[in-house]
């Protein structure tokens, strides 16, 4: 995760509180999704940015996992997301993504 | 009439040094944390130009290996090497960094490339060989003693040039105080003109064309010249057209990150099509900081270095000949700024609407060229395919247009576009690739249709959130039409029989 916005993230939950902040990524690979969810709940795991060591514990999820798909408006899920919902692989970066949150996030909800 | 595409050029670099010394990945660690493993183990990772030569991708970026070759071995590429292969290709060559050094010198207009004495002469001997260096000869100089670059180097006026991680000469800054003509931003700016130089040789070469017809030169990479007070005031277009001797061209720089080729070449085709000027050339040098650019990911997984090249390009759009590929500029795809972010609203707007226009369905396209990454490089650092996905963008985009079915979309995706086989360097990789054999194929009848797109990461300069994308259709020339005008003899003959008629009539009367 860019280190910018890691401080953007650490600053808004300073401000706001982490009980009060879900992040939403929009990364294509499973992978990147996973270190990008790694980096606001355990911590940076590249030891570069001002999270590295700050375990902060958000909530988590991609745009493309159901339970956020569910929380939208379908008209406007389908012409912002339903392209990129058949082009990318949903279930893994589902599976990355909601296992990063389970084992780190602080939020069992 | 439609301005047409000739042919292109396309060049590589091997620079194994420059990406410890050069590349930003490299530059950042070795600043950040001096005593880094990376550090310590990157130089193991590194290619011996043999093996960058026999790499298949950089055989197909050069033109000796096709592009449909490539996609049926299997991947990473790197285990692969090509029996036979050459330095040379139809479409360009493979340099080596030691003739790169001596092309940078010989690229200076101010004295400010310093190489050694033995060094220079070694490189003498090898543009001697070169078809087209030889004549450069006289530029390399006499070359001074190792003693006075090392003490350029430890002095910090000047950015060492190794050869195996030995000293071989140095490139100093232009000014004792301007960050902005500092040895780093020379060295940058001088890989960026040499290559582009390279570039513009072998087109000239490759399309055997007449240099003195060169009207104007675009050079589109992702680099800034200039001073303190006018940080990007340019230019390199004209700075390369001036090594290569296009003495009747002057120039500008286009820039619009990895869009800069795209919007580079539909500003030339105007020009040309507006009749300012007949023959354009578009070039693109090579950019030194992103060597090494994923080579962390590529250490840790054990893999060469294979982000070890500079890339550069040159295209040249000329007048319609009735023969060349025509470019359909009445059918531009852009991004606008009321388009919207999402790569759904960005497909749509640089893909699926230029097409509309034009009448044509997404499946109407033989090849799309987007961002030609070899995934080599980005799959092993976690950023995927980049080709692949854009190919599946498109495919998906036809599917919701009900142009071809859900079922078919893998099949399309998989046929739509090739692997990608150019270096990650930005603006290299972005859409241009493909003209190189797109020209080719269209001239033998193999493919009617292909379609360049160019997206770029306006974002990273800061100034605005956006995203950019501009794209362009090319297509079979129907030769030329025969102007329906009416001959002057066939004005006389009509006044003639219209008197005639008159006369008959007053005879008549």
């Amino acid at each position: 995760m860019d280190l910018e916005i890691q401080q953007r993230v650490k600053d808004l939950t300073e401000q706001y509180g982490a009980e009060n902040i879900v992040v939403l990524l929009g990364t294509s690979e499973a992978e990147s999704a996973g270190l990008s969810a790694e980096t606001v709940t355990a911590g940076d795991p590249t030891y570069a940015g001002p999270l590295a060591g700050v375990s902060l514990g958000l909530r988590v999820y991609h745009i493309l996992e159901p339970v956020i798909k569910a929380e939208c408006d379908p008209a406007v899920y389908e012409e912002q997301c339903g392209m990129m919902e058949m082009v990318l692989d949903v279930d893994a970066i589902s599976k990355e993504v909601s296992s990063i949150r389970e084992q780190y996030s602080q939020f069992k909800d | 009439m439609f301005p047409v595409l000739k042919g292109a050029s396309y060049i590589l670099v091997h620079t194994p040094d420059m990406v410890i010394h050069n590349g930003t990945t490299q530059t950042l660690e070795r600043e950040i944390n001096p005593d880094s493993e990376y550090l310590k183990k990157v130089v193991e990772h590194l290619r011996p130009y043999e093996d960058v030569v026999a790499y298949p991708v950089t055989q197909t970026y050069i033109g000796n290996f096709d592009p449909e070759e490539l996609a049926k071995l299997p991947r990473p590429w790197f285990n692969h090497k090509l029996e036979g292969a050459t330095r040379f290709g139809k479409f360009g060559e493979i340099m080596p960094q030691d003739e790169f050094y001596g092309l940078m010198k010989v690229s200076d207009a101010f004295d400010l490339v310093k190489l050694e004495k033995e060094f220079t002469n070694n490189v003498k001997t090898k543009f001697e060989q070169h078809k087209l260096l030889k004549d450069y000869i006289g530029k390399l100089g006499e070359g001074i003693d190792l003693s006075e670059v090392e003490k350029l180097v430890d002095s910090g006026v000047a950015e060492g040039l190794y050869m195996n991680g030995k000293l071989v000469g140095c490139v100093k800054r232009a000014h004792e105080f301007d960050k902005n003509l500092s040895a780093h931003v020379i060295t940058e700016n001088l890989a960026v003109k040499a290559s582009g130089v390279l570039a513009v040789l072998h087109l000239i070469d490759k399309l055997g064309i007449n240099k003195d017809e060169i009207d104007y030169i675009i050079e589109c990479s992702e680099e800034a010249c200039g001073d303190m007070n006018q940080r990007g005031g340019g230019n390199f277009a004209k700075a390369i057209g001036e090594v290569v001797g296009l003495k009747n061209a002057t120039g500008c720089d286009v820039r619009g990150f990895c869009a800069g080729p795209t919007h580079a070449l539909i500003n030339a085709a105007s020009l040309v099509q507006a009749g300012v000027f007949k023959n354009v050339i578009v070039v693109g040098g090579g950019a030194t900081a992103k060597l090494g650019m994923n080579g962390k990911d590529h250490v840790k997984k054990g893999y060469p270095i294979v982000e070890d090249v500079l890339g550069g390009f040159a295209v040249l759009v000329s007048e319609n000949d009735g023969i060349h590929p025509i470019i359909r500029t009445d059918a531009i795809g852009k991004h606008n700024i009321g388009s919207g972010a999402t790569p759904q609203a960005v497909m749509e707007a640089i893909v699926a609407k230029p097409l509309e226009k034009l009448g044509l369905k997404l499946t109407d396209i033989d090849k799309y060229s987007t961002e030609m990454q070899n995934p080599d490089a980005t799959e092993t650092a976690g950023a995927g395919d980049v080709p692949a996905s854009n190919y599946k963008m498109i495919a998906a985009l036809a599917v919701m247009k009900g142009q071809i079915e859900k079922a078919k979309m893998a099949e399309f995706a998989k046929n739509c576009g090739y692997v990608g086989y150019a270096p990650t360097q930005g603006h290299v990789p972005s859409g241009v690739p493909i003209i190189g054999y797109g020209v080719e194929k269209i001239l033998n009848g193999s493919m009617n249709r292909f379609m360049v797109v160019g997206k770029g990461s306006l974002f990273l300069a800061r100034m605005t959130n956006l995203f950019d994308g501009v794209s362009f259709v090319v297509e079979k020339n129907p030769g030329k039409k025969e102007e329906k005008g009416i001959s002057k003899e066939e004005v006389k003959n009509m006044v003639a029989e219209a008197m005639k008629e008159f006369a008959s009539y007053l005879l008549q009367k």
